[in-house]
């Protein structure tokens, strides 16, 4: 039987912005049909190291192989993205707006597919800058699904998302699951990566302090009586209370 | 290279350019306004260059025919009169530069004042001074000619320019500030996400532009014919193709300012340094003629001028392509020039 192949393989990426390094020899491994959780406070180098493993941005040095070979041309096609900040162009529809993205890959979803599963139907006569942020939020999400990606890179996907909203997107991301895709989630929201996420990686000062999963993290750092069993404490037992911004 | 993603990025712009109501309107407005103020400008006195003051008048009593000034000033297209009840506000008025000169509306003796430091002043002195003087003595010294063929109006001369300007200012604005915003707000950071290239990208916004600018200047063109007939003496086949090639030029040259940068503010100021020196050395509104050689040599670095020249050449003196393929040449040089740089230093995001 051939060993199972990752989808990613990030190794020893460095990357810095006017001297300062932002991700500091970071390498981890992402097997296909999971949801891997990138958490950090701000600053910790998450967005960095997610644009670098999505090519938006050039590594300094390090290797991210895609299915064990470099990310070739075809890499765009076969992933999704959803940025944290996008603005779409403004005067399209919702559904122009599908469609205009469907005719940048060789194959995609029907148009009419992603807006039922994103609910999008009500609003698909909508121009973008008439939208609201959760009507954005999923916009958006259709956007980095329309290609049938392998491979899913959301970079908190739920900001700004009222519990409603927020619990449609994690039933979407579940489904994306059930399917055998793989997702890279970034989050502020505990609970968010607790839910969907299969293993975590926690950042802080562009390393990755800790990486397992859920229940292992919470298990091996909540073992006090009086430290809740949650990830939240996890993670500010490792990055601390203090502010960072 | 796809074709359908060009074609899905040049229907999505022109969706933009078409539903932005604002920007729509501003556009199709503009070149009515251009014409409604070349209706006034033309059509009225407003464009007399002279104006000369006579007092002592009640203003809205005036008969010029009556006025005790001589024939020859009174008969001039060139010359409006400017009627004042007192010598104190004509005065004030020749001071401000407001008049040329000014004249009292007296019998046996002719009386005029004249600002100093007016350039207009002095000639106008000159022509009041000749207006006294009986024309036959001049027919010993001076030999009158007339210019063959039929005159290019003024209007005929300016309009190519007009029009030239429109599209420079609209293809540094429509697309390297648009850009630039894109950049900024991350549009183009998503369309880095996709199999989207940056050929296929700026393929579709220079070629969205150039066909906006053809259709609004055509409105320009044909609106302003309506009220002024233009002179068109060559084919407006070739018209079309130096329009086409000018066109194209200007908007790459608006690819070189969208190709880097996210601050509109700064892109705003640097369009604005290259369009302002640009209008005025390519002889947009005054011909440079007599300039010292360094400004000629400097107007030549610009698409405008050869822009310019070419089309005046064509509609003013019915040039054929052949006859204007050296501006051609340097246009389509120009555009290949600016577009690999364009190309070379275009970034999605930074």
């Amino acid at each position: 039987m051939s060993a199972l192949v990752n989808i990613i393989e990030v190794k020893n990426l460095i990357k810095s912005y006017n001297g300062q390094v932002v991700v500091d020899g970071i390498s981890f491994c992402i097997s296909p049909g999971s949801c891997f959780g990138i958490l950090g406070p701000n600053g910790a180098g998450k967005t960095t190291t997610v644009e670098m493993m999505e090519n938006i941005i050039d590594l300094d040095s390090g290797d991210i192989l895609y299915k064990g070979a470099q990310r070739g041309k075809t890499f765009s096609q076969q992933v999704g993205i959803q940025f944290q900040h996008t603005e779409l162009l403004s005067y399209l529809t919702v559904e122009e707006t599908l469609k205009t993205f469907g005719a940048f890959y060789q194959s995609h979803l029907p148009v009419a597919d992603v807006i039922e599963l994103c609910m999008l139907d009500n609003i698909k006569k909508k121009m973008n800058n008439k939208i609201s942020g959760g009507q954005r939020q999923r916009l958006l999400l259709g956007l980095a699904l329309l290609n049938d990606p392998d491979l899913i890179f959301l970079d908190e996907p739920s900001t700004g998302l009222d519990p409603q909203a927020r619990q449609h997107i994690w039933s979407i991301i579940r489904g994306m699951k059930h399917q055998g895709k793989t997702i890279v989630l970034t989050t502020h929201y505990m609970e968010e990566a607790q839910n969907l996420c299969d293993t975590i990686a926690i950042m802080d000062r562009g390393h990755i302090i800790e990486q397992g999963s859920p229940d292992h993290l919470i298990e091996q750092h909540c073992k006090e009586e009086d430290c809740p069993k949650n990830l939240e404490s996890v993670f500010l037992k490792l990055t601390g209370k203090y502010l960072r911004e | 290279m796809s074709f359908k993603r060009i074609w899905a990025l040049f229907v999505a712009r022109n969706y933009e350019f078409v539903r932005d109501r604002a920007g729509f309107g501003w556009n199709i407005l503009f070149p009515f306004l251009i014409v409604a103020g070349f209706g006034i400008i033309f059509s009225s006195d407003a464009n007399t260059p002279f104006k000369l003051g006579v007092f002592s008048l009640a203003p809205k009593s005036v008969v010029i025919e009556e006025l005790s000034i001589p024939e020859r000033l009174k008969s001039s297209d060139y010359i409006k009169i400017v009627p004042f009840e007192t010598y104190d506000q004509a005065i004030d008025k020749l001071l401000h530069h407001k008049i040329d000169l000014l004249v009292e509306n007296k019998g046996s003796r002719f009386r005029y004042w004249i600002n100093e430091s007016s350039p207009k002043g002095q000639i106008l002195e000159k022509i009041v001074r000749e207006s006294v003087l009986n024309e036959e003595i001049f027919l010993d010294h001076l030999e009158k000619n007339q210019i063959q063929g039929a005159n290019i109006r003024y209007i005929d001369w300016l309009f190519p320019g007009i029009l030239a300007m429109n599209i420079m200012f609209s293809s540094l604005f429509g697309v390297g500030f648009v850009i630039v915003r894109y950049r900024r707000s991350g549009v183009l950071k998503r369309l880095k996400a996709t199999p989207v290239t940056a050929f296929e990208y700026l393929t579709a916004q220079m070629v969205s532009r150039v066909l906006i600018l053809l259709f609004t200047s055509s409105v320009v063109w044909f609106g302003c014919d309506l009220f002024f007939s233009f002179q068109m003496q060559g084919s407006y086949f070739d018209i079309f193709c130096i329009f086409l090639a000018g066109t194209f030029c200007l908007v790459s040259m608006g690819l070189i300012i969208a190709c880097r940068g996210t601050n509109e503010e700064l892109t705003n100021g640097f369009i604005n340094f290259i369009c302002w020196p640009m209008m005025f050395l390519s002889e947009v509104w005054f011909s440079i003629e007599g300039s010292s050689e360094w400004v000629k040599a400097v107007a030549k670095g610009f698409p405008l001028t050869h822009f310019l020249s070419a089309a005046r050449k064509i509609i003013n003196d019915g040039a054929t392509l052949t006859q204007v393929s050296s501006e051609m040449g340097i246009l389509l040089g120009m555009t290949l020039i600016f577009l690999t740089i364009g190309s070379v230093l275009f970034s999605w995001t930074k």
